[in-house]
């Protein structure tokens, strides 16, 4: 276990582990009210994927090739993101004003 | 704290705010603000990756972010609620295409340069190569299968299921073919031909995956490939070694997972079912057998609904995804509002996958403002269709097909329905005399005391607001 690579890919393995168990229970007592919004939002989350965009285009230097799909993977991550977030918000905004007018009768 | 372990602790905080995001999500109260906060980490991430070591081309990387934001902004802001669906659907093939291209990308990173890269036809890769390859797989399948996704829900393709001979034949070839590719791919001397025709394999066998399903289970399609495009997000995190996009992508695969699981069990159908396909083929006997008996529909003027409503002491209003395309939510609203003012109890029976996605009719009719109470789900309102007098069924069909329950030869016997034919009266609005969705026989609408309002939604409900409102 001295090769630092290899605890390090040890490490993503747990935590791969864990963060499947951790979308399984939270999500896990969603209504169904909900689930749009949900699917939406966690569409939204997998828009992380723009981080890598980003990385891939930070560090391209002069590879043209690099740059390219860095340049296209960035675009459609920023609108992935940006889509998916607006897009809950969009769908959320008209629950919003349910529950605070009737809050108390909700189950 | 020196500059480097500012990405990583601004990783870590955004790791828990899509976590807590998630949770918040699940709960109607909290849900807006979990979108917030999960919005609120991806800013954090994004910041804390411009501060990362060796970072440069700060230029292009804002021009692509602006070039990003732009459209994402205007079309989630523009798009009507009935077609959230697919819009859904459209950004989450972008975020397969941006896994696919990162993961291209970094396997391509093995070599220094583009140019010694084309000079000695190499593509020796470090690291493991196995997360690049199936990002690059998984990517693309939930890129282009999204589209086609898009493209059926909004009807820029048949919503039928397409079909052609030997199917899965095909597809499993396909699929052999993309392993052997990435095998060849691990050989230097043809690496980069190898991963061409790997990705373009890939993009083909989403197409060809997502075409032969038909538009009713798109909800579960979409599912499916929200939790591939997590997935392929978080194999994109291992190969860079990045935390945050692993703990996020697998979030949301786990996640999604979990929701197709829900959403088909709501639809009593198998994944295996939904994804191989086998609806549409279903035996013509079970038709045959639904409209046996009394073959004829019986049709009433919405002068007659409107006086068979406004004179009973329970609706209960079963709303399908007719009334969302005719766009009638409004109208419903208000003819449940006059309804109610003549001292009749309304009530929404919401099918779990009413609409297009589960959930989806909640925040359409929620968009014209009924009040939330009175939306209930299927556990809720079943028991009380026996009390009903008249069960209101717009452009609904499948969810409340008796066939359902009673006929084992019904591609979809077992699953569980709205019980509106135990009410004392039935009244369909439709727009015509066709099968539903699912292409199958509703023999409730051959029921004798079911009554058909044929026509447009919108214009059906206009109909009978005013009738109502004469009595």
């Amino acid at each position: 276990m001295e090769n630092p690579l290899l605890i390090g890919t040890l490490a993503m393995i747990y935590i791969f582990v864990l963060a499947i168990f951790t979308g399984v229970e939270v999500i896990s007592r969603v209504p169904t009210v909900l689930h749009t919004p949900l699917m939406s939002g966690a569409n939204a989350i997998h828009g992380i994927v723009l981080i890598g965009g980003v990385i891939l285009l930070g560090t391209a230097e002069d590879n043209m090739v690099l740059l390219v799909l860095g340049f296209i993977a960035v675009v459609f991550g920023t609108l992935n993101v940006v889509g998916g977030f607006v897009v809950t918000d969009r769908m959320l905004e008209m629950f919003k004003a349910k529950t605070t007018d009737k809050t108390g009768q909700d189950k | 704290m020196n500059l480097q372990t500012v990405p990583a602790v601004a990783y870590l905080i955004a790791s828990l705010c899509f976590i807590f995001g998630l949770k918040r999500l699940s709960s109607p109260r909290t849900a807006r603000s979990g979108n917030m906060i999960a919005g609120f980490g991806m800013a954090l991430a994004l910041l804390g990756t411009f501060l990362l070591p060796g970072m440069g081309h700060f230029c292009p990387i804002i021009i692509a972010i602006a070039i990003g934001t732009i459209p994402g902004w205007l079309l989630a802001k523009r798009v009507k609620m009935t077609a959230m669906p697919q819009m859904v659907s459209l950004f989450n093939g972008m975020g397969g295409a941006c896994a696919m291209f990162i993961s291209l990308g970094e396997w391509l990173k093995a070599s220094p340069s583009a140019a010694e890269w084309i000079k000695s036809a190499l593509g020796v890769q470090e690291g493991p190569a196995l997360p690049k390859l199936l990002g690059i797989i998984l990517g693309s399948i939930s890129f282009t299968g999204s589209l086609v996704a898009f493209g059926k829900l909004q009807g820029l393709i048949t919503e039928k299921p397409v079909r052609w001979p030997m199917q899965k034949t095909i597809n499993a070839v396909l699929l052999l073919a993309i392993l052997a590719a990435a095998c060849g791919s691990a050989n230097p001397s043809h690496g980069l031909p190898c991963i061409i025709v790997l990705t373009i394999l890939a993009l083909l066998l989403g197409v060809l995956q997502v075409l032969p399903i038909g538009g009713a289970d798109m909800p579960v399609v979409i599912s499916v490939l929200n939790s591939c495009t997590g997935l392929a997000a978080a194999l994109t995190g291992f190969a860079m070694r990045n935390m945050s996009m692993i703990i996020a992508g697998t979030l949301v695969g786990a996640a999604g997972s979990l929701l197709t699981v829900l959403m088909c069990k709501a639809m009593n159908r198998s994944l295996a079912k939904v994804v191989f396909g086998s609806f549409g083929l279903a035996p013509k006997g079970a038709a045959a057998a639904a409209g046996q008996g009394d073959q004829t529909m019986r049709e009433i003027a919405a002068s007659e609904c409107a006086i068979m409503m406004g004179y009973a002491r329970k609706v209960i209003i079963i709303p399908g995804y007719g009334l969302a395309v005719a766009q009638g939510q409004h109208l419903v609203h208000e003819l449940e509002q006059m309804l109610e003012k003549r001292g009749v109890e309304v009530k929404y029976a919401i099918h779990p996958v009413a609409g297009r996605m589960p959930g989806h009719m909640n925040v359409l009719l929620a968009e014209a403002d009924v009040p939330y109470p009175k939306l209930l789900d299927m556990e809720e309102i079943n028991p009380e269709f026996e009390q009903a007098d008249v069960s209101l069924i717009i452009g609904a069909n499948d969810v409340v097909n008796p066939a359902a329950r009673t006929d084992a030869g019904s591609p979809i016997y077992g699953m569980p329905i709205l019980n509106a034919d135990k009410a004392k009266n039935v009244i369909v609005i439709k727009r015509g005399r066709g099968a539903g969705f699912a292409g199958i026989e509703n023999a409730l609408f051959y029921q004798t005391k079911t009554r058909m309002l044929f026509g447009d939604a919108k214009k059906a409900l206009q109909e009978l607001i005013t009738e109502v409102r004469g009595l």
